[in-house]
């Protein structure tokens, strides 16, 4: 019983992770290769989950309005890019931060003025609602299953685009060295604007799927954003294998801290102390985690430098 | 001669496959002035982090007044007495000269977690920083931001910086380099004067500079030393004509 | 040198003068009003050290301002209301917290440093969120506010002048720290860290220094602002508060002493008029749909900050 419980929440962990993992690989490679600080990355996810909903009550198709949440998203993403940030390249750090901040509060509110503030719920297609049985005993969301596959998925084709293709060698050599990029005579601000997108894309991917499991609701973005912070520091800028392992790490780690620090502190102290002190442990778990990774690797698990 | 002040063995460093100093051995004596010349890319300024603990060495030792320093940071060998300037110029730009001077004072002085006393009316600072700015040449031009001084008198400050530190040793990379024939003049002077007093590494272009003040020249090529003599000597040893002066031999 | 003494004189009379002519008008919530500003403004010019002069980008610094308002609320909850206990422990919790944070931030730089920052305030908020003998994400009622001897901060005019004071005593500090040696050695590292290597300073016990200091005055912001609100929640550790508080720095300009009051003043005077004061209904409502681009514009062409416009840096 236990041994089933703990590997449901082993796979949601996992389901968390690849979620972050989407989030975490774009906004890696943007700092990695464009040394820019994006904090609206996490607007793009919240853009994906909305845009996601309004086209699928739309068109009364759920892969309709998937297809039109990503495609939106990139949309955006690439507009926000050429509008906006594009004069922010050549700023320092402070300034992209405060910029990109100055942007979230612009989204989150016309998030808000056109679906409202209160939570919006989605409703998945009949054959992503069942459950299958993973192992006698343990029934497991078809939903989550697919969001792992999914994502497990996009890993892959990421792994296959940035190790060998040539816009993939392009991209490691920018990840880590800038100028000599520039030095081959690449079309900077092109690439640029791909990775962008790329990256938005994948935001909005994760937010989509992100949507229907959690709830749909303007600020949702900065939430993960912040896990994300914690991934990208845990596996290093600019590495998209880093990325890939801290998000799976912090993504079980974050799970499992919820379901099980409570139960386990309990045999360890008193279970009145325990029910006080677990939750605040749990949700502080992984920045202790951050924190302990950059205590021996300041520079991440993976660093592409 | 007794104990060499610098003592360097087989010093290397790589920056992925272009070995940039590979087993340099270099020995500076005590008041003497070393110069190292070499073509560019032959490694001088790596030389240079090197030895000033700016670049973390793959292999190799340095020994300063009988100590192993080799694992000391930047900071810890410049309170022990090194002192460098940069290639390209390195100064607190926002800050005016007299502060730029005073603050190389303050490090060397140490005392600096006090938090209270504003460091810019405080003697034990600004009369040793004023007395180095007169030693440069700089007297006149105390109260100007570093941002707004000429280039010479970038590079004046900068040796000025490193004489507050009041080091035993002075790490010069190119002190000459962009400079008119005047200002060059002012620091062949502004050097010769310091000549014997301070033991010297000067990494130079400008020849007529290295020939006039060098004890000894070291030539550099593809972080290999290929020699070290006097400087008449060098002037005419044939594989330095043609690896590094661009004769035919 | 004259007019800024003159301006800064000017400043601290209109201050000072307002609670009479605002209770005269029967205008009290202006005193409210200022008295918030000024209390985000200590904020400010805590920040301002670390920010302006010593460079380092932290996105972090409400973490102060809820760790001093929870020191102040938890004491209050356990019928502790003795100011000087409860502002020292609102002090000295944001020194002990900004000491742990700033070890482990200080050592990475860019990036890290500006993430790591926000993560470790997110940590704390929660902290709060999950504290739910404290009113968890809800927050609780302070019973009353801190006790003083012949201070009565219940007296809003007291509690009003009591807040200048603080502010001017903070002004007094960051201007005595930053030309002190200590803060030469900041901004050295600031303006050029391989030059302040090269003479011999290592930058990171400074750097620790000042953003301990800077999380202690943090502390103290934060517990005058539980005194203000009369109400504890973990949004005081939001990270929008972060953002806000940096814009502050930024708007009024870095590494000046007036900056960040100026800063605080324009941020939340603007921030007021859009939800407060403007006669289109729709842009009090979605304020924030304004301040937004508002701020991207301000950071792409007002770079240098109001004090810019009087001058140049100060130090």
């Amino acid at each position: 019983m236990t041994f089933i419980l703990f590997f449901e929440q082993l796979l949601n962990g996992v389901q968390l992770g690849v979620t972050l993992f989407l989030m975490a690989a774009g906004l890696t490679l943007v700092l990695g290769i464009m040394n820019f600080v994006n904090l609206a990355h996490g607007s793009l996810y919240m853009v994906g989950a909305y845009l996601m909903v309004a086209a699928t009550q739309w068109t009364g198709s759920y892969p309709l309005g998937v297809a039109l949440g990503l495609a939106g998203t990139l949309l955006v993403g690439m507009a926000v890019e050429v509008a906006a940030l594009r004069p922010l390249y050549a700023r320092d750090h402070l300034d992209q931060v405060l910029a990109t901040f100055g942007l979230i509060l612009f989204f989150n509110e016309l998030v808000a003025i056109i679906w409202g503030r209160a939570s919006l719920y989605t409703s998945l297609p009949a054959w992503l609602q069942g459950h299958v049985e993973l192992l006698p005993g343990s029934i497991y969301p078809v939903y989550r299953l697919t969001v792992i596959g999914v994502g497990l998925f996009v890993a892959f084709v990421l792994w296959y685009v940035v190790t060998r293709t040539r816009l993939g060698m392009l991209i490691r050599a920018g990840a880590s060295n800038r100028t000599m990029v520039a030095a081959l005579g690449v079309n900077i601000r092109l690439l640029y604007t791909v990775v962008f997108g790329f990256g938005a894309a994948l935001a909005g991917l994760a937010g989509l799927m992100a949507g229907p499991i959690y709830s749909v609701q303007p600020g949702m973005g900065e939430l993960i954003l912040i896990q994300v912070f914690v991934v990208i520091v845990i596996g290093g800028i600019g590495s998209v294998r880093g990325a890939l392992v801290g998000a799976l790490i912090v993504g079980i780690v974050d799970t499992l801290g919820r379901a099980f620090l409570k139960p386990l502190l309990g045999h360890v102290i008193s279970p009145p102390a325990a029910e006080a002190a677990g939750p605040a442990l749990a949700s502080m778990l992984i920045y202790l985690l951050m924190a302990l990774v950059l205590a021996v690797k300041p520079a991440g698990l993976f660093t592409s430098r | 001669m007794g104990e060499a002040l610098l003592e360097v063995r087989n010093l290397a460093k790589s920056f992925g496959a272009l070995r940039a100093t590979d087993g340099v051995d270099l020995e500076v004596h005590e008041g003497e002035t070393l110069a190292i010349i070499g073509p560019n890319g032959a490694g001088k300024t790596t030389l240079i982090s090197q030895l000033a603990g700016n670049l973390r060495s793959d292999a190799g030792r340095v020994r300063f007044a009988g100590e192993d320093v080799t694992a000391l940071s930047a900071p810890r060998r410049a309170r022990k007495g090194f002192a460098r300037s940069f290639q390209i110029t390195s100064v607190f730009p926002e800050f005016s000269t007299l502060e730029n001077v005073a603050l190389a004072v303050q490090a060397h002085a140490g005392h600096s977690l006090r938090f209270w006393r504003p460091a810019m009316s405080d003697p034990a600072l600004i009369e040793p920083a004023r007395q180095v700015l007169k030693e440069v040449g700089l007297e006149t031009r105390a109260g100007v931001i570093a941002a707004n001084l000429s280039h010479g008198e970038h590079r004046q400050l900068e040796v000025a910086m490193a004489l507050a530190t009041q080091p035993r040793l002075l790490l010069l990379d190119e002190p000459m380099a962009g400079m008119g024939i005047e200002e060059s003049e002012r620091m062949i002077a502004l050097l010769a004067s310091l000549k014997g007093r301070l033991t010297i590494i000067l990494v130079e272009h400008d020849m007529d500079a290295v020939f006039r003040l060098a004890d000894r020249i070291s030539v550099l090529v593809y972080g290999r030393i290929i020699a070290t003599d006097s400087p008449d000597k060098i002037k005419l040893n044939a594989e330095v004509r043609k690896a590094y002066l661009g004769e035919e031999a | 040198m004259k007019t800024r003494a003159i301006l800064w004189g000017a400043f601290v009379l209109l201050l000072a003068a307002l609670p009479p002519v605002a209770l005269e008008l029967g205008q009290p919530f202006y005193l409210d009003l200022v008295r918030r500003i000024m209390i985000f403004a200590i904020a400010a010019i805590s920040l301002n050290l670390i920010l302006g002069y010593g460079g380092m980008v932290s996105f972090g610094h409400a973490a102060y301002l809820g760790v001093g308002g929870y020191a102040v609320g938890i004491l209050a909850f356990h019928g502790f209301d003795n100011g000087l206990l409860q502002w020292g422990a609102a002090i000295g919790g944001s020194a002990l917290v900004a000491l742990a944070i700033g070890a482990v931030s200080i050592r990475t730089s860019g990036v890290y440093f500006i993430m790591i920052t926000l993560a470790f305030t997110q940590m704390l908020y929660y902290l709060g969120v999950s504290l739910e003998e404290y009113g968890g994400d809800d927050g609780m009622r302070l019973r009353t506010r801190s006790e003083f001897p012949l201070v009565d901060l219940k007296d809003p005019v007291t509690f009003y002048y009591v807040v200048l004071g603080l502010m001017l005593l903070s002004i007094f500090i960051v201007f005595k720290l930053v030309n002190s040696r200590f803060g030469m050695v900041l901004r050295a590292a600031k303006s050029n860290e391989a030059r302040a290597l090269a003479i011999g300073f290592s930058p990171y016990p400074y750097r620790l220094a000042a953003f301990v200091i800077a999380g202690a005055m943090g502390g103290l912001a934060g517990a005058l602002l539980v005194n203000h609100t009369s109400y504890l929640t973990p949004d005081f550790m939001h990270w929008t508060r972060s953002g806000e508080i940096m814009f502050m720095v930024i708007l009024g300009g870095m590494a000046t002493h007036a900056g960040p009051v100026a800063g605080a003043f324009a941020f939340l005077l603007v921030e007021d008029m859009l939800s407060a004061w403007v006669p289109l209904a729709f842009v009090r409502e979605h304020w924030q749909l304004f301040l937004g681009p508002l701020l991207v514009l301000s950071v792409l062409f007002f770079r240098r900050g109001l004090a810019g416009i009087f001058g140049k840096h100060d130090g």
